[in-house]
């Protein structure tokens, strides 16, 4: 559908704003205890209603931590390593989530980022208006989240609860499926 | 020296204007002078094999490090530096410096070149900020930059003769190889298979830097420039539409089929060879077809970029084989036959030996014995699936499809081969192989096109084969019956470009950071050195003031470094892992560097 594909980038670009605003006024004081307290249509969330990991004692993770598994493995490994390990050029996001935020983790990736002087040169291209990305934001801040607490080992997640009803439609809508 | 330059030039003008000759004369005259390395794969067949032979495998032992340079550059070193009389051309990653070393005067820097870029086309490299290096030609050292301008610089002062831009970097088109000045052209490929760029293969005009031709990998048959009835593949016309008939609608128009590996060129045929890439997305059951023309053997004519034939080796990716890797060229004999050859180690393990005057696959076999996707390509001239790899249902991430992950696939998409070049010695008449051995689990998904964003649509894990500890192999292969000869075992992949000389030594860099010097006949280690990084670069060899030099880029990174820097994954955790699966990490740590060996006075 190209003649929808620049709605589609303003669409996004808008839910990035708006992430990135909330992100700055309601999490701005760093992580948080990641315990589940509550489940949203089988996304799991902490006490401060920020999305988070839930893996049961015999190894199922949430939907959301395995899709955000899959997302990473596909755009961000390139850059930031297998399972978060980061590379010789990209930090290792196992790390960086033990002290980012939600907020600033949806503004980083929605935005991007610039770290260039004489000795290094790091760009984190802006992800807001790439659906591939912007739509699983939360899957892989959960991924992540999962990850930087030591919840999750490397590799694929063995077991996982299915993918929820509210998520299909949800996915739908944002990829602009019909 | 600046002499015997300015001879070969007026030669080469003399030619010019006497019957239509041009640089490449010139070229083909220098690449036959041992002493210099005039071109990045050390000759037009990409041989990567010298002549010189005061180093030997009876003296090899005795090599020490005569002196070495810092790039200031921290990414991934690809590729090796140019010499030419007592000049020396060192290139880096990004930001895609040059340096011109005078050999002759302590290794002065003559001149630097450092252009300016716009950073945001760093993180639109799919793998590192690489470049893997300069041609020359006409007096001049051209680079391919990041950003893809392609600049002719002078030889001499570094000053800038002009620029060409191959690209739109906002795209997720950018420039990692290395420019061919063939007749009096500049060829330049294009990177980007993993943002859906539609690839081509671009010929600029030597002088001026106009450009004169370009030919894609996908699309209608003007752009590919095919003409129907003449351009061959395996012995038959391609006809009409010969693209466009393997895709669905117009996704050939973020196709890929990129074009950043290495080239050759058969002056007497007049045929420039080179392969293409992927095809996008990763995700093969979102494009079904055999989406032609990625994954191919290229021959064109250098002058109007008109295919002679081709040759898909991986219809309908579903593993991100890259066709890129080089071809080498070389005359043998097969069945009492003399051939012109060229061989090709192709990233989906299979080792092709083809006849470079017509497209004929004479022979196609594994080079490494756990390639399990395939069992073997078709040979059966009357076969309805002639040259078609037979594809092995458990490993067809088609087959099996969207959101599932296919286990233990063997090779992983870094491939047997990666860019890391080959050599040939024709003393042995072996290839010299730097190998991965590495397996994957590949899981497609559907994903959606946006210009200039990442457009991968599969999820990976790699792994040592089961069972097995070591990522890599250095082999020797014959590739008139397509068999390993001898094979030495490498803890992590080898992604160092080999090189082979007369004195029947064999040099290669490993990840760790060793230039390792081997016996060409029976793959002896015959001696090693640690270089202060892990070694993606390729060897080169010359000779100045009658004493040889061997000279290696280290640096490590490249996509080696992403996987292998944190560890590949170990699918049997707990069933006994052993030292193979540690990290590079623990072995070597950034930043590039030139080592330069010769034997003690």
């Amino acid at each position: 559908m190209p003649e929808d594909k620049s709605l589609l980038r303003i669409k996004f670009a808008a839910a990035a704003i708006i992430f990135v605003a909330v992100g700055g006024i309601a999490f701005a004081t760093g992580p948080v205890d990641p315990t589940a307290v509550k489940n949203e249509d089988g996304k799991y969330l902490d006490k401060e209603g920020n999305p988070t990991y839930k893996i049961s004692a015999d190894g199922i993770v949430d939907w959301y931590t395995y899709s955000g598994f899959r997302r990473y493995h596909s755009d961000c490994h390139v850059c930031h390593g297998p399972d978060g390990m980061g590379s010789t050029y990209a930090p290792a996001l196992k790390d960086s989530l033990k002290t980012m935020s939600y907020g600033d983790f949806l503004n980083v990736v929605a935005s991007g980022r610039k770290n260039v002087s004489t000795a290094s040169e790091n760009v984190m291209p802006a992800f807001g208006d790439h659906p591939n990305v912007a739509c699983y934001m939360d899957d892989l801040y959960i991924y992540l989240r999962a990850r930087a607490n030591d919840a999750l080992g490397r590799g694929r997640p063995a077991k996982r609860e299915e993918k929820p009803e509210a998520y299909i439609a949800a996915e739908n809508a944002c990829m602009g499926k019909h | 020296m600046r002499k015997v330059l300015l001879a070969t030039c007026l030669g080469s003008v003399a030619a010019f204007a006497a019957g239509g000759a041009s640089a490449n004369d010139e070229l083909i005259k220098m690449s036959q002078n041992p002493k210099d390395w005039v071109m990045p794969t050390g000759d037009y067949a990409n041989t990567r094999y010298s002549k010189l032979n005061q180093i030997n495998a009876s003296n090899v032992g005795k090599l020490q490090v005569a002196w070495t340079f810092s790039t200031g550059v921290l990414r991934g070193h690809e590729g090796g530096p140019l010499v030419i009389g007592n000049m020396m051309y060192v290139h880096t990653p990004f930001p895609n410096k040059v340096y011109a070393l005078d050999l002759s005067q302590d290794h002065k820097i003559v001149w630097k070149y450092e252009p300016k870029q716009d950073p945001n086309v760093i993180p639109v490299m799919c793998c590192d900020t690489v470049n893997r290096g300069l041609a020359y030609g006409d007096g001049k050292i051209f680079l391919h930059q990041a950003d893809t301008t392609l600049v002719a610089l002078d030889a001499k002062t570094g000053k800038v003769e002009w620029t060409a831009t191959n690209g739109d970097p906002s795209k997720g088109e950018t420039g990692t190889s290395v420019p061919y000045v063939i007749k009096d052209k500049v060829l330049v490929g294009i990177s980007g298979g993993e943002f859906g760029v539609h690839c081509h293969v671009t010929a600029y005009d030597l002088k001026s830097g106009k450009q004169v031709w370009r030919a894609y990998s996908q699309g209608p048959d003007d752009q590919l420039k095919f003409d129907p009835e003449k351009t061959m593949s395996l012995g038959k016309p391609v006809g009409k539409d010969s693209s466009l008939k393997t895709w669905q609608g117009d996704q050939w128009k973020t196709g890929g089929g990129c074009t950043w590996g290495w080239m050759s060129y058969d002056p007497q045929l007049d045929l420039v060879y080179y392969g293409s890439g992927n095809p996008s997305t990763w995700n093969p059951k979102q494009r079904p077809g055999d989406n032609k023309w990625s994954m191919t053997v290229f021959a064109r004519d250098p002058d109007d970029g008109m295919a002679r034939w081709v040759y898909q080796m991986t219809p309908h990716d579903e593993w991100d084989f890259d066709g890129v890797n080089e071809m080498i060229l070389s005359d043998q004999s097969i069945n009492g036959q003399p051939r012109k050859l060229l061989t090709h180690f192709d990233r989906n393990g299979l080792a092709y030996t083809m006849d470079r005057t017509n497209g004929e696959l004479l022979v196609a076999e594994k080079y490494d014995p756990k390639v399990n996707w395939t069992t073997g390509v078709d040979m059966n001239k009357s076969s309805p699936t002639f040259g078609r790899p037979k594809v092995v249902d458990q490993y067809s991430t088609d087959k099996q499809g969207e959101d599932v992950n296919v286990k233990g696939i063997c090779p992983a998409a870094l491939g047997t081969k990666d860019q890391q070049p080959a050599a040939y010695s024709p003393d042995t008449q072996l290839f010299y192989v730097p190998t991965n051995h590495v397996c994957m689990d590949y899981e497609p998904f559907r994903v959606s096109y946006t210009a200039g964003q990442p457009y991968v649509g599969a999820t990976l894990s790699m792994y040592p084969p089961p069972g097995e500890s070591h990522m890599g192999n250095f082999i020797a292969w014959d590739g008139k019956t397509g068999k390993i000869v001898w094979s030495n075992k490498e803890q992590f992949s080898v992604w160092s470009g080999a090189l082979a000389t007369a004195g029947g030594v064999v040099f290669y860099g490993t990840l760790e950071g060793y230039l390792k010097a081997v016996d060409a006949k029976s793959g002896k280690e015959l001696y090693r050195f640690k270089t202060p990084s892990g070694i993606i670069g390729n060897v080169t060899t010359y000779e100045q003031d009658g004493k040889q030099y061997v000279a290696v880029l280290s640096g490590v990174g490249g996509w080696a470094g992403i996987g292998l820097a944190a560890g590949l994954t170990d699918p049997t955790a707990g069933l006994g892992a052993v030292g193979g699966y540690a990290a590079l990490s623990n072995y070597t740590a950034l930043g590039g560097t030139l080592t330069v060996f010769a034997l003690p006075q």
